[in-house]
């Protein structure tokens, strides 16, 4: 284990010890104990940087199951380490803001850091694993830390539909990015991402490449809510706000941008993948930007807005993908895209970073987040006034913030598609530059009504449900860090392009980078480029949409409801609630006659087709025991009593003849010395005869003169069915020896291997000792299911009485 | 004081009496001979529930409540972690799961005598065994 695994691990082993801080320190905060996890783990991997900067990679083995090609392989390049320090940078920042945003009286804090620790912990298992299926683990991990966080106040309703829709999308997701994970297996006969890339050109020819692209894409779509899968995202803003800055802005809904980013070196060699990356990208961008201009609740507008950014960076993955297919010489022009791509993804963990705590803030201090309710804040809380002026115009695409930087280089990138003369772009690539520059205008309008409406205007007080007043500071660090680092960055951006964002391009186009490095160089003016007069064009027009934008409202209205993709979900899933609903009641109506009836029915259809099949029926009376006068006598015993029950007039009666039969066998074992088995059929035997007449009571009365002749003849095939194949197949396998018993080898080592004597006992606990294992839990979890069924039936009675 | 309605089960009762603890004795025994000689865990267990079956047939569940006030339930937990934790245990010498040791001993009064890991593991499926058996049977027999 290296200290690279440790720092993977680490927010997992805190999570186990965070709860037990509580009993220790009442008095102080648990976030401060949490607040040391992402620094330590921040501060080491600062020590890393300068390594990636000189485009080394750093690579850690540890064996998991290595009898599945399986092992925990940890690996830190360009990508990994930008996002791994972004998890653990802005996972500090939200644990200290938590520490002041969620109250220690009120809050079950152990369960809210608990769930923190466990994503981060998850999170950065997914960055930085190199091995495909510890990479699902841990982001299976991530959607269920995700599901606890945004249920955290789980007493609410909205919280409850929140948490579960966006299990249901993103677990969906995950499963099929598993199926692409196994399909990548099975063309490249590893789940070393690495080597996988390696073999890229290969890999392109195999009839599963698609299948297995897709099915990634899938994953990565769903957890980074690219439509139409997006509509988890606003729900889950019923988290506390702290999650939300966290996960659903900053970290979490970008694994699926990882992902795209990090498989890039394999799939972008297809046309598909540009086409598909860049044109969903695009198209969420635009379809969040222009849902974001009709939300009320401050939140929901930031949803909307993290979703369309989302696509923004997810779009220029897929120009990027573009340079693998350019011919010509000067393929840095595509590779810009990705660089963009990259820096956008930093400014906006920024900015959205800071303007979610600043919503958080705006929250706690007046007690809504309603747009309709909020303005003039700007005389009361000034430094917020300020964070969000900052946040929000860099958001906008407004200099001197980067976000304006990262917008002129979206921009650009999108022209030089336009002007593409390859995969098709020349005619379609048009629609690039053009819905790129219409969401952006939404994304002015947006920006505009979250800061003025809350900030300026007459400040309605009565309509606030707390007086507002200024933050305490606590809250106010984290954010006034985020936007200093907006300004740092607008300003000097070039601080970021040669430490990590041009190891991160390397990351994702290996080839193209090692063979014409690209050197990334951000300039705040380059002169009056098309791209500058798309920003003036953006904020013309955003201007004059902003003033209106209460007469054009109206378009909202022309989508009817019925037609929403969330209802869609919803009706999909009441659709598949009653369905299968159905489906059960159908076969499993409570009988337990018709239960017994299946299970019988299809133990001998299936092995008497099986024997049919492989041609098993033989009998060989080469090797029998001789029948004595004992054999026979039971024989005749268990042959008299079986009959017997049949024509049995009380249960007690058949009861008691079940038993004789249960006895007789036990008998026969002793013949065939068989002594365990004899004793186990005989106490068997007794405690299930007890436990018959115990619930005698409960049993319903019995009719043995079931009238009905078709239950009589269902009655007559299976118990007929049953017995035939039974005697076949006791009679088959005696007959055939297809290998050697493996009694013999029991019989070698028994003693010698495990000190023991008794052949069927050592069995039980030692040879087969994981069996015995999960028997005696199964039966465990029997003694449950009944206690709590006879239980929980009986409280209902007394309850209702 | 409220006099005990008869019965007429006088003999039952009374041969139970000494039953229970001839059967108990002779579980217990089976269930240490295990590895040598016909029994275990299993069997052992379920011979023991027989036993406390039996006082059940005999008498009835309120007296063999106040007799052995065991919550049965807690007995399959604590069984599987007997169970559970031999198997842990091995993982601490650096062998696999489930991994089991055995050293022969001469102690006082049992003279040579092996010490087996795998008689905590039975252990485990014993109590398991007895906790399964006792608790759907009182479950269903209270149910009244």
């Amino acid at each position: 284990m290296s200290m690279l695994h440790w720092s993977i691990l680490l927010p997992f082993i805190a999570a186990i010890c965070i709860p037990f801080t509580g009993k220790i320190t009442r008095k102080i905060h648990t976030g401060w104990f949490v607040l040391a996890v992402p620094i330590a783990i921040f501060l080491y991997l600062c020590t890393l940087l300068p390594k990636i900067k000189e485009h080394t990679t750093i690579m850690e083995s540890v064996s998991w199951i290595p009898s599945l090609d399986i092992s925990f392989d940890a690996y830190v390049d360009g990508l990994g380490l930008l996002f791994a320090m972004l998890i653990t940078g802005i996972g500090a920042l939200v644990t200290l803001y938590s520490i002041f945003y969620m109250n220690k009286e009120k809050e079950n804090l152990v369960n809210f850091y608990v769930f923190l620790l466990l994503f981060m912990g998850a999170m950065l298992g997914v960055v930085l694993s190199d091995n495909l299926i510890v990479l699902y683990t841990f982001w299976e991990f991530t959607s269920l830390s995700s599901f606890l966080l945004i249920g955290y106040w789980n007493d609410r309703k909205a919280s409850r539909y929140g948490a579960q829709k966006s299990l249901l999308i993103t677990f969906l997701g995950g499963l099929s990015m598993l199926g692409g994970f196994i399909a990548l297996y099975v063309m490249g006969d590893t789940f070393s991402i690495r080597e996988l890339i390696s073999m890229a050109p290969e890999l392109i020819q195999h009839p599963l490449f698609y299948f297995s692209m897709v099915l990634v894409l899938l994953g990565a779509f769903t957890k980074s809510a690219q439509f139409p899968f997006h509509i988890w995202l606003p729900d889950a803003m019923e988290a506390p706000t702290p999650v939300s800055a966290y996960l659903h802005s900053a970290t979490m809904v970008k694994a699926g941008i990882y992902l795209v980013a990090r498989l890039s070196p394999i799939f972008a060699l297809s046309a598909e993948w540009v086409w598909i990356v860049g044109l969903v990208g695009i198209i969420t961008l635009f379809w969040g930007s222009f849902n974001a201009i009709r939300q009320h609740d401050l939140k929901g507008i930031l949803a909307f807005s993290t979703i369309s950014q989302l696509g923004m960076i997810m779009s220029m993955l897929g120009m990027g993908a573009a340079a693998l297919h350019y011919t010509g010489n000067d393929s840095g022009i595509y590779m810009a895209a990705t660089a963009a791509a990259i820096f956008h993804l930093i400014n906006h963990a920024t900015f959205k970073g800071s303007l979610f705590m600043v919503v958080g803030i705006i929250d706690h201090e007046t007690g809504t987040r309603d747009i309709r309710k909020l303005g003039g804040l700007m005389t009361f809380m000034p430094i917020t006034f300020t964070i969000a002026a900052i946040g929000s115009f860099s958001m906008a695409g407004l200099p001197p913030f980067n976000g304006f930087l990262s917008k002129e280089m979206f921009f650009k990138s999108t022209l030089t598609m336009a002007n593409a003369d390859f995969l098709s772009l020349e005619t379609w690539g048009i629609l690039f530059p053009v819905i790129a520059w219409i969401a952006s205008v939404f994304t002015f309008v947006y920006c505009m009504i979250l800061f003025f409406k809350t900030f300026t205007g007459k400040a309605k007080l009565d309509q606030l449900p707390k007086k507002p007043h200024e933050a305490p500071i606590g809250m106010l660090i984290s954010p006034i860090i985020l936007v200093s680092l907006v300004i740092i960055w607008g300003l000097f951006p070039n601080m970021l392009a040669e430490t990590i964002i041009e190891p991160a391009v390397a990351a994702i186009q290996p080839v193209l980078y090692a063979a014409d490095p690209y050197h990334v160089h951000i300039s705040m003016w380059h002169g009056l480029q098309p791209e500058l007069w798309m920003t003036i064009g953006v904020v013309a027009l955003g201007f004059i949409l902003y003033k209106t934008y209460p007469s054009w409202t109206g378009i909202y209205k022309w989508l009817p409801k019925r037609f929403t993709l969330n209802n869609a979900y919803n009706k999909g899933l009441s659709w598949m609630d009653i369905g299968s609903n159905r489906l059960t009641r159908g076969y499993m109506n409570g009988n337990i006659h018709d239960y017994l009836v299946y299970i019988f029915g299809f133990t001998f259809i299936i092995l008497l087709y099986m024997m049919w099949r492989v041609d098993a029926f033989t009998i060989n009376t080469t090797s029998v025991t001789p029948i004595g006068i004992y054999e026979v006598i039971l024989a005749v015993i268990l042959v008299t009593a079986s009959i017997m029950i049949l024509f049995a007039k009380s249960r007690l009666t058949s009861i008691i003849l079940l038993g004789t039969v249960g006895y007789t066998v036990s008998l026969l074992f002793v013949l065939f010395r068989a002594p365990d088995l004899a004793l186990t059929q005989f106490v068997i035997e007794t405690v299930s005869t007890s436990l018959f007449l115990l619930c005698f009571y409960h049993l319903p009365k019995y009719k043995p003169k079931e009238k009905r002749v078709r239950f009589k003849v269902t009655n007559l095939i299976i118990a007929l069915g049953v017995g035939v194949t039974m005697t076949l197949l006791a009679l088959s396998s005696h007959s055939t020896k297809l290998f050697d018993s493996i009694s013999e080898y029991y019989k070698q080592v028994t003693y010698k291997e495990a000190g023991g004597e008794n052949m069927v006992n050592v069995i039980l606990v030692d040879f087969r000792g994981l069996d015995t294992m999960f028997e005696i839990t199964v039966l465990a979890i029997a003694a449950i299911g009944i206690y709590t069924m006879i239980k929980l039936r009986l409280e209902r009675k007394g309850g209702a009485e | 004081m409220k006099t005990k309605p008869k019965t007429n089960d006088l003999i039952l009762q009374t041969v139970t009496k000494v039953a229970t603890f001839v059967i108990v004795l002779f579980s217990i025994h089976i269930f240490f001979a295990g590895h040598y000689t016909p029994g275990g865990g299993f069997i052992g267990g379920l011979m023991t529930s027989s036993a406390i079956i039996l006082l059940l047939l005999a008498f009835d569940l309120k007296t063999v409540k106040a007799i052995l006030p065991v919550n049965y339930l807690l007995l399959v937990a604590v069984g599987l972690v007997f169970s559970v934790g031999t198997g842990t245990g091995a993982l601490f010498f650096d062998a696999p799961f489930l991994t089991h040791a055995f050293e022969y001993f001469d102690l006082p009064l049992f003279g040579h005598t092996s010490l087996h890991t795998a008689v905590l593991f039975d252990t485990g499926v014993y109590l398991v065994v007895i906790g399964v058996t006792m608790t759907i049977i009182q479950t269903i027999g209270e149910s009244e």
